[in-house]
């Protein structure tokens, strides 16, 4: 199971509605569907912009799948459920 | 806005800030746009890197699309030593690679993680200028264009109240400036660049399309993109009140200078070699050249015919030297064949080359070349703005021009000629079995100047014009001349022949006629001394018989 785990940082830039709607989708849909299977990690590019160079982030909340790889890019708040769970690909795992 | 106008940015590009009067409106954004390939990424490079170096402005490059890496080999290119900018801080290049295939949207986002990114930038070198190249690369990686819209121009915005000195370049839509229509969130300036192909030569130009508080010329003007950089060549904005010189300058052919009063041309004039093929234009044109620099002044060639080593070996047939002169910078021979480049391309070099090398004289051989190449009245809108542009700068400019006929040279030329101060005719002319070059001054501005056809002739001791023989029937050149000559000489030498008999018999007769009265006074003096003799001895006769009467008289009275 340590293996299947999945990570996933969003990055988010301060305390924006678009920001917090983010991370409570996101938050939501991994406790539903991947219960105890998966670690976020929450940037806050604004305390630390250089991240932002560094992971080649322009979108604002964008959701970076690390893990498994190949690594996926969502952006947007992630107020759609089902087109979250297909482009992170969590069910088939 | 203020009275006074508003700051302005230099950008560095040559011709540029003077047509804008200072450059980019400083803090604010300018849109630069063309088609691909036009100069656009240049044309921000270079303002980013002439900031950095001449007006210690630093820079951020963002790119959208090049690698940084790409962006430093294509500027190091042109020599500006990019790469020392970014070491010292003084350029920071941000590469902004959004790739779609990797990106899924879902739900509301906004473009923060660009500006916390550009503001970092902006932040760590302490940057006053900044160049987004190109921006509309965003539009293919994002799919929704409402929040692009509203974020770029929030970005315009931010960047504007940070006070940058931005360029925005884009892509050239159909019928707009840009495809994003970016030109509505840019107010104060818009550049657009054009690059266009016509009979096969491209030639790039530039427009302002917009700038706010400045006046500035709506024409297109054509740039160069060349190992120099990007310059701009502002050619239409001259004018006619260029100085006059009052002094002259000599041809190199004595004998030519001599048909003008004041023994030479205006400094400053513009001169026209016309003439048929092999009339000796060139020839004369590097004589001008040649003069120049013998009096230590510099001289720069432009042909369109011969190469720099063509020409110094013809002319030293002619015993010109010209070598020498290129050897010790005196003289800088530049050729290109018209179809090269485009008329204004070639003017915009010429123009270059004459600010760059500072010449006192120029000479352009020939300017019909051109004439094939192109429009006759976008040729002579040309050479109008090279003429008006060596006038201004007092520099004597030389043409040849190559004509096809002897007839009618006077009327297709007739636009050229209101060009010109002084036009020299070359004729080539067949008589007798025989072409003679023949040389006429057909008109020279402001100084009286012979009338008088005469015999161009070029040996290796240089180029002199022999006053035509004046016949009985009409002027004769060539070995009409010297046949013609000879055939004087001949009479001449008969005529003295029969003076010379005649002046003996007269000496002849004098001579006798001498001795004639020689004799006759001889006789005249023996006929005076007989006289004397016959009176003196009636004298002696008439004493003694006067005392021989006495002595009776005296005898008879004793």
């Amino acid at each position: 199971m340590e293996a299947k785990k999945k990570k996933l940082v969003l990055y988010v830039a301060g305390q924006t509605p678009k920001s917090l709607a983010a991370i409570s989708n996101l938050e939501r849909i991994c406790e539903e569907h991947l219960p105890g299977r998966y670690e976020i990690e929450v940037i806050d590019l604004r305390q630390n912009p250089k991240l932002a160079r560094e992971h080649d982030i322009v979108a604002i909340p964008t959701l970076v799948r690390e893990l498994p790889v190949p690594l996926r890019k969502i952006i947007g708040d992630l107020s759609d459920e089902q087109k979250v769970l297909v482009n992170l690909r969590l069910q088939d795992e | 806005m203020v009275a006074v106008g508003i700051s302005k940015s230099p950008t560095g590009i040559a011709g540029f800030d003077d047509l804008t009067h200072g450059g980019l409106p400083t803090g604010r954004p300018s849109l630069v746009c063309g088609s691909a390939g036009c100069g656009k990424t240049l044309f921000a490079s270079t303002f980013l890197i002439q900031g950095a170096r001449e007006h210690g402005e630093n820079g951020v490059f963002v790119t959208f699309e090049e690698r940084p890496v790409d962006i430093v080999s294509n500027v190091a290119s042109l020599g500006f030593g990019l790469d020392e900018l970014i070491a010292e801080d003084r350029i920071a290049i941000e590469h902004i690679a959004v790739d779609p295939a990797e990106l899924a949207e879902i739900g509301d986002y906004d473009l923060e993680g660009l500006f916390l990114r550009l503001e970092l930038a902006i932040d760590s070198i302490g940057a006053k200028r900044v160049v987004l190249d190109t921006i509309e690369s965003l539009f293919s990686a994002f799919s929704n264009p409402a929040i692009l819209r509203a974020e770029i121009r929030r970005l315009f915005d931010w960047l504007k109240d940070k006070g940058m000195t931005t360029v925005i370049t884009a892509e050239r839509g159909d019928g707009t400036l840009t495809r994003q229509g970016l030109e509505e969130y840019v107010s104060d300036c818009v550049i657009l660049l054009d690059h266009r192909v016509h009979n096969q030569i491209s030639t790039r130009r530039m427009r302002i399309v917009k700038y706010r508080g400045t006046a500035h010329g709506t024409n297109e003007y054509p740039f160069l993109i060349d190992a120099d950089g990007f310059s701009v060549l502002p050619v239409s904005s001259l004018g006619l009140d260029h100085k006059v010189s009052e002094e002259r300058v000599r041809s190199g052919v004595p004998d030519l200078d001599a048909m003008v009063s004041g023994g030479g041309f205006h400094r400053g004039s513009s001169i026209l070699i016309s003439g048929v093929a092999g009339s000796g234009k060139s020839s004369l044109a590097a004589s001008f050249a040649d003069a120049a620099c013998a009096r230590g002044e510099r001289a720069l060639y432009f042909s369109f015919e011969e190469s720099a080593a063509q020409a110094v070996r013809n002319m030293r047939s002619i015993g010109l030297d010209l070598q020498r002169w290129i050897d010790g910078d005196l003289l800088r021979h530049i050729a290109a064949r018209p179809t090269f480049y485009s008329l204004e391309m070639h003017l915009a070099i010429m123009l270059r080359e004459v600010t760059k090398f500072d010449p006192s004289l120029v000479v352009l051989d020939p300017i019909s070349a051109f004439l094939e190449s192109g429009d006759r009245l976008e040729v002579q809108a040309m050479l109008l703005r090279m003429v008006d542009f060596l006038k201004a700068r007092g520099i004597t400019a030389v043409f040849t021009h190559l004509a096809h006929s002897h007839e009618g040279t006077a009327a297709t030329d007739a636009g050229l000629s209101s060009l010109m101060d002084a036009w020299i005719l070359m004729l080539n002319r067949e008589v007798n079995g025989e072409f003679n070059r023949e040389l006429y001054l057909l008109k020279a501005r402001g100084m009286a100047h012979s009338n008088q056809v005469r015999e161009f002739v070029m040996s290796d001791r240089g180029i002199s014009l022999l006053p035509p023989y004046l016949g009985e029937n009409g002027a004769l050149t060539g070995s009409a001349r010297r046949g013609e000559e000879a055939k004087a000489r001949r009479a001449e030498a008969a005529r003295r022949l029969e003076v010379a008999r005649d002046r003996a018999a007269a000496e002849d007769r004098r001579r006798a006629a001498t001795a004639q009265i020689a004799e006759l006074q001889a006789q005249l003096a023996a006929t005076e001394r007989e006289l004397g003799l016959i009176n003196e001895a009636e004298v002696d006769y008439r004493r003694q018989a006067d005392s021989d009467a006495a002595a009776m008289e005296a005898s008879r009275k004793a």
